[in-house]
């Protein structure tokens, strides 16, 4: 009896969230349609699901499974080379690779299967490293990870594998998101995609990692988490069970590199320094480690930030303050610093904690408000009485 | 059903168990006593396959378990409750309990009625975390997690430590109650009195060896036991 209530209460708070979602997916579809292509929300916005899509997969690692990783960004870098390589259409070959005689690669495939292999390849070469790698812990865990991101990023640059990579050059040309944008035969454009297109991408990866960490492997990830001892004794295979978590963080960082090749419009393995892994390792903790819509509120904030509501700070006028003297270039990251410093001293573990805002979240907040009015209301009675 | 022969496990250097042998019959409960140091946690953790032995043969059901992970001798049907407790603090309550089955592909609804059948409290305090848990609550939590597994052999490492008398005599009441549900339960003790008491069959350990055996009484009436482990009766009731 009580079974059945509490099944079907847990489905309407399952269609409440699944609005939630798709009124932001609609939002998005109305702004892009409606305010001008110029103006920065659309860069955040963009950005934003980038990077939440990566942060995400950072959590999955870091949040969920415990394991403390820093290789993020090598990952990406393998993502944004394998969609680029396999995406430049044939005709812009021989000038993206003017040095290297129009490259190796004479053919393309679709943006989707472009992607897919994106992901794949850092899947693969995660898979690769995990072997010896995960064998470690924490903080050698870390350093180990971040070396291998690094070797990357040397790689890459490798003149000898420059007919496929284009060496130090840039990789450019490749279908971005404005290409998902409808055109008219004139080409005006008469439905804008460009905004929509890397939310939902995003949106649907982030949703197979949601899936993941309800279904049981997700219960044995943190389970890992809390006491490897405890769960190995349960019957939990550490080494299979890491070994996948960090197989599917490093697929979604890829695909994550290759939506960032897309935004950026160019690729350069130089650009995939260890800085921004920790940007994303920021957004997490930020976020709250082992909540996923910490991590997507985390990006969004991280990213309207820095790139849009303090930019002020260092072009000379900031909230109609105007002091070319203070805000000058640089200021902006002294007043980001401090706002972070002051949101760790605030909220310990992040803006979320290790819970998610939900539905039931938001019926539970209002429940107590009413519960407590209602309680004061009749403690006011009592004492009338 | 569980038979330990000349069983030796090393760390590094240090040998922590230099041979020692015991049975495990079906049905019954047997404890290992015995104090700090003496190899009873290694001869658990051997047989679980979380420390690979150096030597010496283990059978589970006339199968030989020696040196097979921890995941396959879970399936086989040991699980271990370890020492500490070890619950997973920040899941649920009924989570920690999905995870004992975490090897099980069939419906757990009916186990997990079970396990609240033998612990109400825990059905109360199903969506609380873990971690929120007082030390008696978390070790009940503990045997439940293990007996969602469905195990024939519960292996439990010293399930009273760090517990008020009151709770340790509930928590023996269970171990009880579970054995006569048809687990064989294999318990480590250092409070030897109340192990005495409730095994059908106990061995003594000192310094990696077994130096005595008998049955629970026959050691609870010897006067070297008495001295050693249980201090005078009187002090304990």
């Amino acid at each position: 009896m009580n079974n059945i209530k509490h099944r079907r209460q847990k489905r309407i708070l399952t269609i409440v969230n699944a609005a939630l979602v798709l009124a932001i997916f609609v939002a998005v579809f109305i702004a892009e349609q409606v305010l001008p292509q110029t103006s920065m929300l659309f860069v955040v916005l963009k950005k934003g699901s980038i990077y939440a899509l990566i942060a995400v997969s950072m959590n999955l690692l870091n949040g969920f499974t415990g394991l403390f990783s820093l290789g993020q960004a090598g990952f990406m870098l393998i993502g944004a080379y394998v969609y680029g390589i396999f995406t430049i259409p044939e005709e812009f070959r021989q000038s993206v690779y003017q040095y290297f005689d129009g490259g190796l690669i004479h053919f393309t495939v679709p943006i989707v299967i472009a992607l897919v292999m994106a992901g794949a390849a850092a899947a693969i070469f995660a898979a690769l490293i995990g072997l010896p790698v995960l064998r470690l812990k924490s903080d050698y865990l870390a350093i180990a990870t971040l070396g291998f991101a690094e070797i990357l990023r040397a790689l890459f640059q490798w003149k000898i594998i420059g007919p496929v990579t284009n060496g130090s050059n840039l990789l450019r040309k490749f279908p971005n998101f404005n290409d998902f944008n409808i055109k008219n035969a004139d080409g005006q454009v008469v439905l804008y995609l460009s905004t929509l297109v890397p939310f939902i991408v995003a949106g649907v990866c982030i949703l197979l990692i949601v899936l993941l960490i309800r279904s049981s492997y997700g219960r044995a990830f943190r389970a890992i988490r809390d006491d490897e001892i405890a769960a190995e004794a349960m019957g939990v295979n550490l080494f299979k069970h890491k070994q996948l978590a960090f197989v599917i963080s490093s697929f979604f960082a890829g695909v994550g590199g290759a939506l960032l090749a897309m935004y950026q419009m160019a690729i350069q393995a130089n650009a995939f320094t260890s800085a921004m892994t920790y940007e994303i390792l920021l957004i997490v903790v930020i976020g709250g480690l082992g909540s996923v819509t910490g991590s997507c509120f985390g990006s969004f904030l991280f990213i309207a930030a820095s790139e849009w509501w303090l930019r002020g700070l260092d072009s000379g006028a900031f909230l109609g303050i105007n002091a070319p003297g203070v805000f000058r270039a640089g200021f902006r990251k002294v007043v980001f610093a401090v706002i972070i410093m002051a949101v760790v001293l605030f909220y310990r573990k992040g803006i979320m904690g290790d819970s998610e805002f939900s539905a039931k979240r938001i019926a539970e907040r209002f429940r107590r408000i009413f519960m407590k009015r209602k309680s004061k209301i009749e403690a006011v009675d009592s004492i009338d009485n | 059903m569980l038979k330990v022969e000349n069983l030796q496990v090393s760390y590094g250097g240090i040998e922590a168990l230099k041979g020692i042998s015991f049975e495990v019959p079906t049905g019954k409960i047997v404890t290992l006593i015995g104090a700090n140091g003496a190899g009873k946690t290694t001869t658990l953790r051997t047989i679980s396959g979380l420390i690979k032995p150096k030597n010496g043969a283990i059978t589970f059901e006339d199968v030989s378990i020696a040196g097979n992970d921890a995941a396959a001798i879970v399936g086989r049907g040991i699980t271990l409750v370890p020492e500490g407790r070890r619950i997973f603090p920040d899941m649920t309550v009924l989570e920690n309990l999905r995870i004992g089955a975490y090897l099980r592909k069939d419906k757990l609804d009916n186990d997990i009625e079970r396990v609240y059948a033998l612990f109400p409290r825990l059905k109360e305090r199903s969506w609380q975390l873990g971690g929120t848990l007082s030390g008696g609550e978390q070790q009940m939590l503990a045997v439940g997690r293990a007996l969602m597994a469905n195990p024939k052999l519960l292996m439990m490492d010293e399930p009273s430590l760090g517990l008020a008398p009151i709770i340790v005599r509930e928590i023996f009441d269970i171990i009880r109650e579970v054995n006569k549900q048809g687990v064989t339960v294999l318990l480590i003790e250092q409070n030897a009195n109340m192990a005495l008491k409730t095994a059908d069959y106990a061995y003594v350990m000192e310094t990696g060896r077994i130096t005595r055996s008998g049955s629970g009484n026959e050691l609870l009436n010897d006067p070297t036991i008495k001295e050693a482990y249980l201090g005078t009766m009187n002090e304990e009731e």
